[in-house]
């Protein structure tokens, strides 16, 4: 049991040390606590792993948090198929940026808080994921999130880091407003916030109605469309999925942990552990389906026009989160999970992989060095980074045989098998494969092929980075290219989706059949795309450079309208924004001036008032006391002889 | 033999002048003596008193205020010099530091 109590406890007992001992004590050593105890909860975490593989599931309740009348709640862990799985993907790509962070922040002024808060954020992503009722993972959900506040404003002093926090921020209250209203009503429908129970009565509200605004609502709908809420905030998904994209002003080493490989997909996970519930509403389930395709093709789009590094990675993750709805809403829940578990790796890589690239550039005094239209040629100064990043990319574009092909094509022939509006889904989700393998091939050429854009001076100096990133970047390139190996599809090897027998326990089986030329055709699809995707870039970045001018000319409305986001944020800012603000600068004018401000004065100066005219008593003039004293004798003396 | 009223008219009436003195004069010196012929006002009456109801209880008390009343013009006479050094007056009216 220690074992597992461990596995958060670790990460946690990291960050009390660093937060409390860093800034004076332990300043340029925080590694040396922070990454042996991430390092320690991965080998718990294996060893938690193979548990559960020996069917031996754990769910404890380790001491009582809340127990008010009937309202009972445990902080309990539950390490099942699903929860060990996210274990794994959570503290090995944690170790791994641990490490990579050692070189990548090396003499930043906040190293020390960097562990803090990252240790922080292990300990809470663990908590999110290992707890045993709903209230354990709202908590996690919060803390990951301000965690993520405070690693995206971590350069502080920059004024559009602080600003990309606190968009993080708010947006996510958005999502999580509904998620916890969600927690409520699960509460109020079921008594009990343990997931066991819950879903063991989840049968039971079937068909069952509430009465909302005057209309009956299908209750189960209800709470899956409130948990789901939750999800779109968390893992970015349309309308929320503004904050992801500027969160990377964070460090990369940041973005690649939380806003690539973990945090974000707590929404999915989170879904898939509530499957009991979704599977009961298709509306639910459709509304999941529908935001993951729109959310995967919409965000590729504007991928394809970005010239900051980061952003397009970032849109690109946000993308692929959409693939993972999508699977989760056809009701393909292992695939979902499947992806998010290879998608960990190479995303991770991707951002990593980047980070390298903007350290190097850095330090050979680039001004502009996120920017690719200032990169290029990169390739014989970083042979390491660019070929961790091809692979990472084969990977994700769904090349065959690498570890992105294997969880995509499962995602994309489940949506195929879905009925027609699976088939439309499919139809967006190949489409999106297509962009997908366009803006990245589009990534690395502007990066690593071609001349270099920059001075002479600067390109005299970049350099490779130093082995305690590039050696990272080897083991989650391993992981990139073999990570998919456990979930073989049938077709290929038989008893080969070992991923999806694994979870199947948690998550079921998915539905639906379908004949062997349409799986074959489907797989034709994914490799056409992803091939042409390639040869797309290809032609527009390597043989004629001159083409991406003259088709932004050409289309120049729509280069314009992708490349300002659809204009999203704008829309945002004048209809909620601007009008909340104006309003508060009314309230502040009118209530905050008169009102409350007259009342916290008000007290004060009427006292002071009262006071100054109270005071004129004392005179200081001897006979003005003596008349008093007289006087109050006189009216005693009157009072005691006609009393009497 | 005098009426005992006669000694309470007189007792009140040297009070009275004394109490008018102590409220009305500006004089630090004349307070003083203000305040003594009040206190001796009393004495007046106690003595007064005494022998009215043939009793020794008035006369020792009227010992007590005689001592009383020579500390006190002790220690004021010994505040009024000592403030006189710091400031040379003796008006009441322009000792009036302790103002609010």
């Amino acid at each position: 049991m220690l074992k597992y109590t461990l596995i958060p406890l670790l990460p946690f007992i990291s960050f009390i040390i660093n937060i409390l001992f860093g800034r004076n004590y332990i300043k340029d050593k925080a590694h040396w606590i922070a990454v042996p105890a991430v390092a320690g909860s991965f080998v718990l975490a294996v060893s938690a792993f193979f548990d559960v593989l020996g069917g031996h599931d754990v769910n404890i309740n380790l001491y009582s948090w809340i127990a008010s009348g009937d309202f009972t709640v445990s902080v309990g862990l539950l390490i099942d198929q699903l929860s060990a799985i996210m274990l794994i993907v959570v503290t090995s790509i944690g170790t791994l940026i641990f490490i990579y962070s050692i070189g990548y922040m090396h003499g930043d002024g906040g190293y020390y808080r960097f562990f803090a808060y990252l240790s922080l954020f292990v300990f809470s992503m663990l908590m999110l994921v290992m707890g045993n009722n709903f209230l354990v993972m709202y908590f996690g959900w919060e803390a990951v999130g301000l965690c993520s506040y405070f690693l995206i404003g971590f350069w502080f002093h920059k004024k559009s880091a602080g600003d990309a926090g606190k968009k993080a921020f708010i947006v996510n209250r958005f999502g999580d407003f509904g998620f916890g209203l969600g927690v409520i009503l699960i509460y109020l429908t079921f008594g009990s916030l343990e997931y066991m129970q819950v879903f063991d009565k989840a049968g039971s509200i079937a068909g069952q109605t509430i009465n909302l605004l005057g209309y009956d609502v299908s209750l189960v709908t209800l709470i899956c469309l409130l948990l789901f809420c939750g999800a779109v905030g968390k893992s970015a998904q349309i309308p929320l999925h503004v904050w992801l994209p500027d969160a990377m002003e964070g460090p990369t080493p940041v973005s690649a942990l939380i806003h690539a490989a973990t945090m974000v997909t707590a929404g999915v996970f989170m879904v898939a552990r509530c499957n009991p519930l979704f599977s009961m509403s298709p509306v639910a389930m459709n509304t999941v389906a529908v935001i993951g395709g729109l959310t995967a093709i919409f965000a590729a789009t504007i991928a394809l026009v970005q010239n900051d590094i980061k952003r397009v990675i970032a849109y690109s993750t946000v993308s692929q989160l959409g693939y993972m709805f999508l699977a989760l809403g056809v009701g393909a829940y292992s695939a979902g999970i499947f992806h998010l578990y290879t998608h960990a790796y190479f995303k991770a890589l991707l951002f990593l992989g980047s980070g390298s690239v903007i350290h190097a550039l850095h330090h050979a005094g680039h001004h502009d060095e996120q920017n690719m239209q200032k990169m290029g040629g990169l390739k014989k100064h970083m042979p390491i980074t660019y070929k961790v990043f091809v692979l990472a990319t084969l990977s994700i574009t769904g090349i065959p045989f690498f570890s992105g092909f294997f969880s995509k094509d499962e995602i994309l022939w489940r949506a195929y098998l879905g009925g027609d509006l699976g088939k439309f889904l499919w139809f967006l989700g190949a489409l999106a494969a297509l962009l997908t393998a366009f803006y990245s091939w589009r990534l690395i050429f502007l990066t690593f092929h071609g001349t270099f854009r920059g001075t002479h001076e600067q390109e005299h100096h970049i350099h490779e980075s130093p082995p305690v990133i590039t050696v990272p970047l080897m083991f989650l390139a391993f992981g990139a290219v073999f990570a998919g190996y456990v979930g073989v599809p049938p077709i290929f090897l038989k008893h080969g989706d070992k991923i999806g027998e694994f979870l199947a326990p948690v998550l079921g089986h998915p539905a639906g059949h379908g004949t062997h030329a349409e799986e074959i055709f489907v797989i034709l699809v994914s490799i056409a795309v992803a091939v042409g995707g390639w040869l797309i870039a290809y032609k527009m970045y390597i043989k004629s450079t001159e083409l991406p001018q003259k088709m932004e000319n050409r289309f120049q409305w729509i280069h314009k309208v992708l490349f300002n986001k659809y204009y999203i944020d704008e829309l945002y800012s004048k209809t909620l924004i601007h009008p909340v603000l104006k309003a508060s600068d009314k309230i502040i004018l009118g209530f905050d001036t008169y009102v409350i401000e007259g009342i916290v004065n008000g007290v004060p100066n009427l006292i002071g008032a009262f006071s100054r005219k109270f005071r004129e008593i004392q005179t200081g003039m001897l006979s003005n006391y003596a008349l008093v004293m007289a006087i109050g004798a006189v009216c005693i003396v009157g009072i005691w002889i006609f009393l009497k | 033999m005098v009426p005992l009223s006669w000694y309470i008219i007189l007792s009140s009436v040297m009070f009275s002048i004394g109490v008018f003195g102590f409220l009305t004069r500006r004089n630090l010196l004349i307070i003083f003596i203000s305040i003594e012929l009040m206190l001796n006002s009393v004495n007046i009456s106690f003595v007064a008193f005494s022998h009215y109801l043939q009793s020794m209880r008035g006369q020792i008390m009227v010992f007590f205020v005689i001592t009383v009343a020579a500390a006190e013009a002790a220690i004021g006479l010994a505040i009024l010099i000592a403030y006189y050094k710091n400031n040379p007056t003796i008006r009441v009216d322009e000792i009036n530091l302790l103002k609010g």
